[in-house]
């Protein structure tokens, strides 16, 4: 098939969409492989290739991701940019490439933005506090099967920040709640539960990003197809903290 | 030649580790805060080892190439991890695991580090838990175990299908939490491009800032490469796009021995190629084959669809080969049989080079519900890449480079022959022999991490005096040339072909002579042809961009420089090792029923490379004894 | 009250008076419209109503109510216009192709509907509360003096733009309770994988029930049922 496709090229502050045509694309190919070989057509004929992030391929390290034609990573659910074919698109289709746009990732160039605003958010809470060799036997803390099953469930999170690109606020909400559930639901993120909503809310908007108005727009194209309901759990063990409860578990009131 | 200490404690392989344990020195909290170590990677090994000595009170900084330390692929490993915790009470031990990855290693790997190994497996699990990895739970609140790869106990412990993800976000969440505290620094997006030796000791590492292309010098106490393998050698491969060699290879060229490079795995069930443009495999995970039964058409050029062929008519060539393993035969093993398979021309598929595992007997057995909560995400992201349902039609898969056991060569301290240079997981080659069984490479990127290099780092500091050395030394001043005059080469060049394409012809010359079966003639044309490739590489690339930007075009054809010197090497120690055994085949010596013939009277060793300034490399041996088990056939039959 | 601003000055504490005040608004409107609907039962029950809440003995908890629904108002709305100066920060660059899956039309013009709806307020009390604006001519008062609430209303509604007026703002306020009332369960963490099925079916039934509950009484007099 053959594809029109309008890309955002950013060198520096300013950025613009330049006209490309993909041509002989094969509907096995995956979306980046269809740029791989517009960026080999670029090389050889003395331009600068398309930059966009990418490294797995195989939708778990979170580092690709970009808009096409208003969706973040693209026309199918629960997937990210790199497992997404090319039979998802139609012949002589135009397709709108775009990075994420927030204030929290700023554009590096082309489609590539900086994610590190959330391992930062990260360094505010996202980890269960405990030194390597401090462990009890694993064996010694059960949890029970669904409360282990909804902690996984959040912890798929890839961290690519689609929530963010999606979110009509760029709210991280969808991102930081996932960690708050995650380590929420074993008996050993208990401690330190508290503390960590409000470090975490806290610090994601410093970062920059925006809040939630419920839009459930991130939960619609979370490559995990993470819940919104980690948001409510979050903002709930946010609102408990800051009322002072479980101070017991790391909670102060604020 | 190479001085070859593998300072393996003496005593029972019981005690050997607590002995080591007991003899090591110890260095005082507030040395501890004076000593700076530099950690490259951030994959399990690398997060885990950071984490750790960060904690201890080590100035740690961590360096990774992408915009997070959480993307390291790691990430990517879908099975699970071993642990002789025996919950099963299946009669597991430390014991069966040291021996079974002995065996599964071929007898090809050292005896102490696999069972330190298999010890310190237990308590990796015991850390993860409470670092909050949701591990798989049985109804009861404990955890669950699975068999996988050749096991014939249970005890991979998972978390869906995502193990690797978790465990690394766990290791993540450590580093983080040191970050956060302000005891360990890190540099995202920063490739290392060279390793700075100063007075014979390790003192720092050259990077290139991947964002404003700086090159900058960074100068510490010792340094740790956790830098993974080099599969990508194959261009097309399980790895993420960019795993790379290059911070091995550059350690290597100052000084450290690779050992065994011809030892990769070919990985048997990927997603086969579909097509010229593919950019990389996808691994399916081995957990699949507990309930997927592997077959191809008995008929040479069968047509049919998979599920118009009737049961007389398929060859179900694992369960017949080997009953006793079936399709739980190991990966080496079912890789071969699938390529013999193709061979024969019975393979399926696009250019036949694939074979079906198929789940409809499961399916029958178990119900939809069952299969679909074992393996719902595999068989979703089956589908998504190829567009067929894997529950109505069986997949189909073909084997791929996955792994590399061989490395840079290290004592049981983990330190390479370079002091103060430590390397750690797959980066070094110690633990895994010839071939690496399923679920234990998380295992051994932790064991190293998180309890092997805390306790054996300090040992180094305590025996060594360190002169005080700044970036202004010579040493680095000439490390920071050496790489402006590479990377202004590369730019220089303005050839006619792009990186990628000289890394497929790379690729498919690997994979063709020197992947899952090799011959004297087959690593001779190879190494021929590599060398073709790399000199017309140096005359004729096109590297777009400037130095002094983004530039991924640059980033790749740094790495693809190395990998054509490494490729040359991997096919020189195949080529010397006249033997075959575990991922190494060499079609001269097979048994006859075509398995693999090992030699263990002439290389019973580990051969270690060591790089000449001029010349050939030169081959350096490390005996391997076995106090412990006895060399056997190994036999899945 | 320490712990109020600082806690104020996060978003997730912005969201949390918005929830509250929403649902404390969100009441007075259900009340106001349950009262409102006796009109069906004629002019002496509704006149008698209004009698009742203008009573001296009632005074004390009108007067309570008004404090606190122009409160809740005032936080409701100036929280409301904090969130969005932060939102419109949070993504200094649009995109140029957006689409939605989830966010519906309802979410997503809670800002439009909302001062809207404050307009449309402001309006209601002065034509039916205070009297100020009259659009049918005079301001009714009873024999008693009190105001004759029931012929007012009557008055007002058989003007065709005050009606339809009174239906758009009150569909915009549907549209406004659709989202809201499934927000504020989230906002402030009322999250039950039981009940979650739950909350868009009752914020449905209850957005659904305010519009028609409201509209019925304008088209009942612009179809001559209430004269």
């Amino acid at each position: 098939m053959n594809l029109t496709l309008n890309i955002w090229r950013q060198k520096g502050k300013i950025g613009k969409f330049v006209k490309y045509q993909a041509k002989d694309v094969s509907e096995h190919m995956s979306f980046l492989e269809m740029l791989d070989v517009l960026n080999q057509e670029l090389i050889l004929k003395g331009e600068e290739p398309v930059h966009f992030d990418h490294d797995c391929r195989e939708g778990i390290c979170g580092t690709c991701g970009m808009v096409i034609n208003g969706l973040p990573h693209g026309p199918l659910k629960g997937t990210t940019v790199c497992q997404l074919h090319m039979r998802h698109f139609k012949d002589g289709q135009e397709i709108w490439i775009e990075p994420w746009r927030s204030r929290g990732f700023p554009i590096l160039k082309d489609l590539m933005t900086d994610k590190s605003a959330l391992d930062r958010i990260i360094q505010s809470g996202g980890f269960i506090t405990v030194r390597t060799g401090q462990a009890a036997k694993a064996e010694a803390i059960p949890v029970p099967k669904s409360d282990a099953e909804l902690s996984m469930d959040a912890a798929e999170c890839i961290g690519c920040g689609a929530c963010v690109a999606s979110c009509p606020n760029g709210s991280a909400m969808l991102f930081v709640a996932a960690k708050i559930t995650h380590l929420g639901f074993l008996p050993q993120g208990q401690p330190e539960r508290m503390q960590r909503a409000i470090n975490m809310i806290t610090k994601a908007e410093e970062e920059g990003f925006g809040f939630c108005s419920n839009y459930a727009e991130c939960e619609a194209v979370c490559p995990k197809n993470i819940s919104i309901s980690t948001i409510a759990r979050a903002n709930r063990d946010f609102i408990r903290a800051s009322f002072g409860y479980g101070a017991g578990k790391g909670g102060k009131a604020l | 030649m190479l001085k070859l200490d593998s300072r393996i404690p003496s005593g029972p392989i019981e005690g050997k580790w607590s002995k080591r344990l007991q003899e090591v020195a110890l260095v005082s909290p507030a040395n501890k805060r004076k000593l700076s170590i530099i950690v490259v990677g951030t994959g399990l090994a690398g997060a885990s080892a950071a984490a750790s000595l960060s904690e201890l009170g080590y100035k740690v900084s961590v360096f990774t190439y992408n915009d997070s330390a959480r993307r390291a692929h790691s990430i990517a490993a879908q099975g699970g991890i071993n642990a002789a915790k025996n919950y099963q009470n299946d009669n597991d031990s430390v014991y069966r695991l040291f021996y079974e990855t002995v065996k599964g290693g071929d007898f090809r790997a050292r005896e102490a580090n696999v069972y330190r190994l298999a010890e310190l497996s237990n308590v990796i699990i015991d850390q993860c838990v409470a670092q909050g990895v949701p591990f798989a739970r049985e109804y009861g609140g404990q955890l669950a175990n699975r068999s996988f790869g050749g096991a014939l106990v249970s005890r991979t412990f998972y978390a869906r299908g995502q193990t690797g993800q978790q465990l690394l976000l766990g290791a993540y969440s450590a580093l983080m939490k040191e970050v956060g505290r302000g005891s360990c620094q890190i540099h995202n997006r920063m490739e290392m491009i060279d390793l700075v030796v100063v007075d014979g000791r390790a003192r720092g590492i050259i990077t290139r800032d991947l964002v404003t292309g700086q090159i900058e010098s960074h100068v510490a106490d010792a340094v740790l490469l956790c830098t993974g393998g080099y599969a990508n050698v194959f261009f097309l491969s399980t790895n993420a796009k960019h795993c790379n060699a290059t911070a091995i290879w550059r350690a290597y060229k100052r000084g450290a021995g690779f050992a065994n490079p011809c030892f990769t795995q070919i990985h048997p069930t990927c997603i086969p190629q579909a097509g010229d443009y593919q950019s990389k495999l996808t691994l399916m995970s081995e957990s699949l084959r507990n309930d997927g039964r592997i077959w191809v058409p008995k008929a040479v050029g069968d047509e049919r669809n998979a599920v118009d062929i009737p049961d007389n008519e398929r060859d179900y060539y694992l369960e017949r080969i080997y009953p006793a393993f079936g399709n739980l035969a190991p990966r080496d093993i079912s890789s071969r049989a699938a390529k013999r398979m193709c061979d024969e021309g019975r393979g399926v598929g696009p250019g036949k080079r694939g074979v079906y595992l198929d789940f409809s007997d499961s399916i029958a057995r178990l119900g939809r519900n069952v299969i679909e909560e074992r393996y719902g995400n595999l068989f979703e992201m089956y589908n998504r890449i190829t567009g067929e349902d894997p529950y109505s039609s069986p997949m189909r898969i073909y084997p791929a480079p996955h792994y590399t056991m061989g490395g840079l060569w290290v004592d049981y301290d983990l330190m390479s022959n370079i002091p103060g240079l430590f390397v750690l997981g797959e980066a070094n080659f110690s633990d895994h022999g010839a071939n690496r069984l399923g679920a234990s490479a998380l295992m051994q990127g932790l064991a190293d991490g998180y309890f092997v290099i805390p306790n054996t780092i300090g040992d180094y500091f305590a025996n060594t005096r360190l002169s005080p050395v700044d970036a202004n030394h010579e040493e680095f001043k000439a490390a920071a040339n050496q790489a402006h005059v590479f990377i202004d080469k590369l730019l220089s060049i303005n050839g006619s072909r792009t990186v990628d394409q000289y890394h497929r012809d790379l690729g498919m010359t690997m994979l063709e002579h020197c992947g899952m079966s090799r011959t004297k003639e087959s690593l001779t044309t190879a190494m021929k042809t590599v060398g073709e490739l790399r000199e017309r590489f140096w005359q004729d690339v096109k590297v777009s961009g400037e130095a002094c930007d983004i530039n991924q075009e640059l980033e790749k054809a740094v790495r693809v420089a190395d990998y054509f010197e490494l490729a040359e090497l991997v096919c020189r120690d195949a080529l010397e090792r006249e033997e075959s055994c575990g991922g190494h085949f060499r079609l001269e010596h097979q048994t006859p029923e075509g398995e693999t013939l090992r030699d263990d009277e002439n290389f019973a060793h580990v051969a270690v490379w060591e790089h000449q300034e001029q010349g050939p490399a030169i081959r350096n041996v490390e005996p391997l004894v076995f106090e412990t088990v006895k060399l056997a056939q190994r036999s899945y039959k | 009250m320490s712990w109020f601003v600082s806690y104020y000055r996060t978003t997730v504490g912005k969201k949390v008076v918005m929830a509250v005040t929403g649902i404390l608004l969100f009441l007075f409107v259900l009340g106001h419209m349950a009262g409102n609907l006796q009109i069906f039962m004629g002019k002496d029950q509704l006149n008698a109503y209004a009698a009742a809440l203008h009573s001296q003995s009632f005074a004390p908890i009108l007067w309570t109510v008004r404090v606190v629904m122009g409160l809740s108002l005032i936080l409701h709305v100036v929280a409301s216009i904090q969130l969005t100066v932060h939102s419109w920060n949070s993504r200094p660059q649009k995109y140029a192709k957006i689409r939605y899956r989830e966010a519906d039309i309802a979410a997503r013009t809670m800002i439009l509907s909302g001062p809207i709806i404050a307009f449309f307020l402001i309006y209601h009390i002065l034509q039916l509360t205070t009297g100020n604006i009259q659009p049918s001519g005079e301001f009714a008062l009873q024999a008693s003096g009190a105001p004759d609430a029931y012929t007012n209303v009557v008055a007002g509604f058989q003007v065709w733009w005050v009606s339809l007026g009174y239906i758009v703002a009150v569909i915009l306020l549907g549209f406004h309770f659709y989202h809201g009332l499934w927000s504020w369960t989230q906002t402030l963490g009322w999250d039950h994988p039981k009940w979650n099925g739950l909350r868009r079916g009752l914020a449905t039934f209850f957005c659904v029930a305010i519009v028609i509950g409201d509209i019925a009484i304008p088209l009942a007099v612009l179809a001559g049922w209430i004269k």
